[in-house]
């Protein structure tokens, strides 16, 4: 293989963007990205266990089939480009477990439209990325195929809930991988993981095909290692589908066209409350800077007020559980699932198999939104904790009143133990403060690296008033433009 | 403790999930702190807010009244344990 | 049912929508087919999958909220119902609850005296169905079909207001009518789609506070609503009498044992968890979407039986039962339409010959071998006298046997009536010459032999002597010594 040129060794350390042109302009093929990757991820798995699937063959076969296509001057604009989705990403006669031994043998009979449009932009699924069960945890440690290592330092924990796709996308296993956001479970682990994670407006990309933890702040989105490959990968996936029907059915842009724009007279709104007590005094510390890299590209910075900030954890974890205990009903070992063996009756059928098939905190967050459904709680807790969403909801309205975006920390803390947060479920759930208040309220956010606290990342979390995507991304691409904080990578995984 | 061990054991028989002995013990301490944790909402002045379902403010979209499925019995199948002449099984239900 | 109690019952009736797909789903809905092959990935409640709600069933939903007079809400949401059942596959049945997409109405219903009554309405509101379990033939295992989930129903919900189980079927049968006529349900009670439970309660006359209901579920056919109440008011009654108490509870009528029974399996504490689903959102009907359905409001079946009254002349009776069907109305107006001189004479044969043949042949009107317009025409014939009404029976008979056309069939058998008054005569003197005894008899005052000439004489003319003209000519001839 000695006409392997210098640039395929490196092909594993460029994003999309880069290997859409090298692939067009024949510098090498798809089989060659694919295989080099598909050795990378075999080579990672002890230490990172990022793939809880690798769909090697049928990867190779479109390989060549993207490769013919590129020849002959055809395919969109993804084509022959490898992805990983998240394991809770319905994939057609290939394995969909959701991190849980409920779907350990669950072959999906179906595309999820994420998927599916992915596929007909001529993206490679390489394989399907580890998570915790179900999208339930920030750390990825409540996969039933055990956690997820953090490659800048791999004893520590990526984040949750997509950190296999964060850590595959650090560790330059794949160029980018999907995944999805109910309370920060794309942005948080990208921050933890130097990443570049978005959260698109809820609704902007379709639900159908991923698997449901809470239906009203579910949002799919993208994980790439700058923003304009973000824009290639939401371009993609984003767009209204009937079989949705929350997606909503608004246009499209151009994402990648406004990249370029200037920031000059961009408003950006700095929150009181974002600096308070509980945000690491270095993490602060790289967050400001980045604000004042932005001012010095001509945006402003506004004080703005999230009165009710506070509140949104509690609220989180009323709406959340609630409407995870209902999606996960139809777990029973009937139709499709683990099944108990043996049961003695129809109570013991449901029970066991949802006792054995499910882990400790889906269990406990079933429990929790059984409880605050349930006769007599339903006002106290359900009802009360959607009046805190919407004054949360409404606060975010009047910050948008008077500024383009939000910037400020996507976490309180660089990335932590692999155990460390697992006993104490409020502390893990605190870990999504700044987080949550976008899915409560539907918006736009995403997390860009912003600098370094003891060598592991620091995230930088913008976000935008609906449908503001391409304002984020513009906003995420000028400050690259100006930092190479997103070019770092692992030493073990440069 | 803010919830009772037969409290939480009548939540996991609503929901259907079995909870070993020990578990149950877990389970109590760790949903009484969620509990508590969410408990602050009822601090939350909220008169005339209107409680939020969702995050758009948006309509139902209606469907038009076609067949647009066929059968693929064979292949939703492929996922369930015990079948018997295209039926789902379970242990009987007595009634 | 003694006397110093009294009865009141509530129903809940499940009318199944005549939608083309499923409510959430593009599954068809029709009736029948092998276990499974009509349950999609949304009905089978696969991770992953979202519901779409269906047009024509919100549709059909608010054309029942204007027939019934109701308030067809400008805004309703779907809200999940949560439990545990092996024909529920999602675990949550995506229903309505705090706002319904129907709300009030009424319906006119006689009561047990045959006075008219009102019964409220209490609200109607759009539901998905669940699959079946069948219990028989799978051993130790109950045999789980979804083909029926996610079809569309809507659940029509009466006011405690009915006070007998006559006045329940009353009212079941008269819902039945209505949403037949609206053509939202095809109203087939042995397929289930048109179903009901009813909340049923005892207190001695006189009572305000309403006694401990129970609710029985699950009653397809109007002997069995009938039976299943009265079985129960007795049930409650004597439990009451005997210093029992009334529990609150679900019931099964067995229609084998003519028994109600608990219903254990439905008894642990259901606690259904209702929230709004957060994956469908707000129904939004504007002004114009009610107008649209306002404009295509068939004639409802009251409006109907009161202009038949008026504009032909019909008995109250007729009307009744011309007016039960819409495709049995629809059929008598269509004779009407072709021939209109004595509607009354098309309500006859319509009620008549014609109900006979399609219940003798298990059809119904709209098989009938006789089309309007073919019955129209032999009505013509008895009108204008080419053939009796006797006749006219024979005539109808070939119709049914695809014999052709009234007109046809009178000419190939030689049907006509014979009207020619000489030929009569003849045949009235042939008869009152063979007679002479009886002639006498006649004559001497025995006025009923009458019957025994024109008999003798239709005998002779087989049937076609036009039978006017035959009991004239007899009486003149026999009243000449």
């Amino acid at each position: 293989m000695t006409a392997m040129s210098d640039k395929s060794t490196q092909l594993h350390t460029m994003g999309l963007a880069e290997l859409a042109q090298g692939l067009r302009n024949g510098e090498f093929s798809s089989r060659e990205i694919v295989s080099d990757l598909l050795g990378r991820i075999v080579a990672s798995q002890p230490d990172l266990n990022s793939f809880i699937t690798v769909t090697a063959d049928e990867a190779l076969a479109a390989a060549d089939l993207a490769d013919a296509a590129i020849a002959q001057g055809n395919g969109p604009a993804l084509c022959g480009l490898p992805i990983a989705h998240k394991d809770i990403f319905c994939t057609r006669d290939v394995l969909t477990t959701c991190g849980s031994r409920m779907l350990e043998n669950f072959v999906a009979p179906y595309d999820a439209t994420v998927v599916e449009r992915l596929a007909n932009a001529g993206a490679i699924t390489i394989g399907k990325t580890n998570m915790d069960e179900f999208a339930m945890g920030s750390s990825t440690e409540t996969s039933y195929f055990g956690p997820t290592g953090n490659p800048w330092n791999t004893k520590l924990s990526p984040g949750g809930s997509s950190g296999g796709s964060v850590a595959a996308v650090a560790a330059r296993l794949v160029p980018a991988a999907t995944g999805t956001d109910t309370g920060g479970s794309i942005r948080q682990p990208a921050a933890l993981t130097g990443t570049v994670g978005l959260k698109p407006t809820y609704g902007r990309v379709s639900r159908y095909g991923m698997i449901a933890f809470a239906s009203s702040l579910d949002q799919a989105g993208t994980i790439t290692r700058s923003a304009e490959d973000a824009a290639m990968l939401l371009q993609a996936m984003a767009g209204f589908d009937e079989r949705d029907s929350t997606s909503v059915n608004e246009p499209v842009p151009d994402y990648r066209a406004t990249l370029g724009q200037s920031l000059q007279g961009l408003k950006v709104g700095i929150v009181r409350q974002h600096f308070d007590a509980g945000l690491d005094e270095q993490c602060a510390a790289r967050v400001k800077e980045a604000l004042r890299q932005l001012e010095s590209q001509g945006a402003s910075l506004i004080e703005v007020d999230l009165p009710h900030l506070d509140l949104s954890v509690p609220t989180y974890y009323v709406v959340a559980p609630a409407e995870c205990s209902s999606n996960m009903s139809r777990f029973d070992g009937v139709r499709f699932g683990y099944r108990a063996k043996n049961p003695v009756d129809l109570m013991d059928l449901y029970c066991r198999s949802r006792g054995e098939g499910f882990g400790a905190e889906v269990k406990r967050r079933i429990m929790t939104g059984t409880y605050v459904l349930s006769a007599g709680y339903y006002d106290a807790y359900y009802l009360q904790a959607q009046k805190a969403r919407q004054l949360i909801s409404n606060d975010f309205e009047a910050a948008f009143a008077k500024v383009d975006v939000i910037a400020g920390p996507t976490t309180p803390t660089p990335a932590f133990a692999i155990g460390a947060k697992m006993d104490d479920p409020i502390t893990m759930y605190l870990n999504d403060i700044y987080t949550i208040g976008a899915n409560l309220a539907g918006l736009p956010a995403m997390s860009i690296p912003c600098g370094f606290v003891d060598k592991l990342p620091v995230g930088l979390q913008l976000v935008g008033p609906h449908f503001a995507e391409a304002r984020l991304l513009n906003c995420a691409h000028q400050y690259e433009l100006l930092t190479d904080w997103h070019r770092q990578s692992p030493e073990a995984y440069s | 403790m803010s919830l009772t061990k037969d409290q939480v054991q009548h939540i996991a028989t609503l929901a259907r999930l079995q909870v070993a002995d020990a578990e149950l013990v877990e389970l109590v301490d760790k949903l009484s702190k969620i509990v508590d944790f969410v408990d602050q909402l009822q601090a939350v002045p909220t008169d005339n807010v209107t409680p939020m379902a969702h995050p758009l403010h948006m309509v139902q979209r209606l469907r038009p009244d076609e067949v647009t499925e066929r059968n693929d019995r064979d292949h939703y199948q492929q996922n369930a344990l015990e079948l018997r002449d295209g039926h789902y099984l379970v242990p009987k239900v007595i009634e | 049912m003694s006397g110093q109690w009294e009865v009141v019952i509530g129903l809940e009736i499940h009318a199944q929508l005549a939608t083309h797909s499923k409510i959430f789903s593009g599954a068809s809905t029709q009736y029948g087919a092998e276990a499974n092959t009509q349950a999609c990935l949304v009905d089978l409640g696969y991770p992953g999958v979202l519901p779409v709600l269906n047009f024509e069933a919100v549709r059909m939903a608010a054309t029942f909220g204007l027939a019934i007079g109701a308030t067809v809400a400008p805004r309703s949401v779907f809200a999940r119902k949560n439990y545990f059942y092996p024909d529920l596959p999602k675990g949550y049945q995506i229903s309505q609850f705090e706002l319904p997409i129907v709300i009030g109405g009424t319906l006119l219903i006689k009561d047990d005296d045959g006075n008219d009554k009102v019964v409220n309405v209490t609200r109607a509101h759009l539901e998905e169905d669940a699959g079946k379990s069948t219990h028989e033939g799978f051993d130790q295992y109950s045999g789980i079909d979804l083909n029926r989930a996610g079809t569309p129903l809507l659940e029509i919900v009466s006011e405690p207001e009915l006070s007998s189980a006559k006045e329940a079927v009353a009212y079941m049968r008269k819902m039945h009518t209505l949403v037949r006529y609206l053509g939202i349900s095809d109203g087939n009670m042995q397929e289930g789609s048109f179903r009901c439970d009813a909340n049923v309660s005892v207190r001695p006359r006189g009572q305000q506070e309403l006694g401990t209901r129970t609710e029985l579920k699950n009653l397809n056919s109007f002997r069995f609503i009938e039976k299943a109440i009265n079985i129960e008011v007795e049930r409650q009654i004597e439990l009451i009498e005997d210093g029992g108490k009334v529990i609150q509870e679900t019931r099964l009528y067995d229609s084998d044992k003519d028994e109600t029974r608990s219903m254990r399996s439905k008894e642990e504490a259901n606690d259904y968890r209702y929230f709004p689903d957060p994956d469908l959102l707000p129904v939004e009907i504007t002004e114009e979407f009610i107008d649209a359905v306002r404009q295509k409001l068939p004639e409802l079946p009251d409006a109907k039986q009161a202009r038949f009254i008026t504009q032909f002349e019909l008995k109250a009776a007729d009307a009744e039962i011309l007016t039960a069907s819409r495709a049995l109305a629809d059929y008598y107006e269509a004779t009407v339409a072709a021939f209109d001189a004595d509607p009354r004479l098309n309500a006859n044969w319509v009620l008549g010959d014609l109900s006979a043949a399609l219940n003798r042949d298990g059809l119904d009107i709209v098989q009938s071998k006789v089309s309007a317009e073919s019955l129209a025409g032999m009505l013509l014939r008895i009108k204008d006298n080419t053939i009796s009404g006797k006749i006219g029976k024979d005539v109808f008979e070939a119709m049914w046997a695809g014999e052709g056309s009234a007109d046809t069939v009178i000419d190939a058998k030689g049907l006509k009536q014979i009207t020619d008054t000489s030929a009569i005569e003849s045949i009235v003197d042939e008869v009152i010459a063979a007679n002479p005894e009886q002639a006498a008899d006649f004559r001497a005052g025995k006025d009923k032999l009458i019957g025994f000439f024109v008999g003798q004489v239709m005998q002779k003319s087989r049937g076609k002597a036009n039978p006017g003209q035959v009991n004239q000519i007899l009486k003149q001839k026999l009243s000449q010594d």
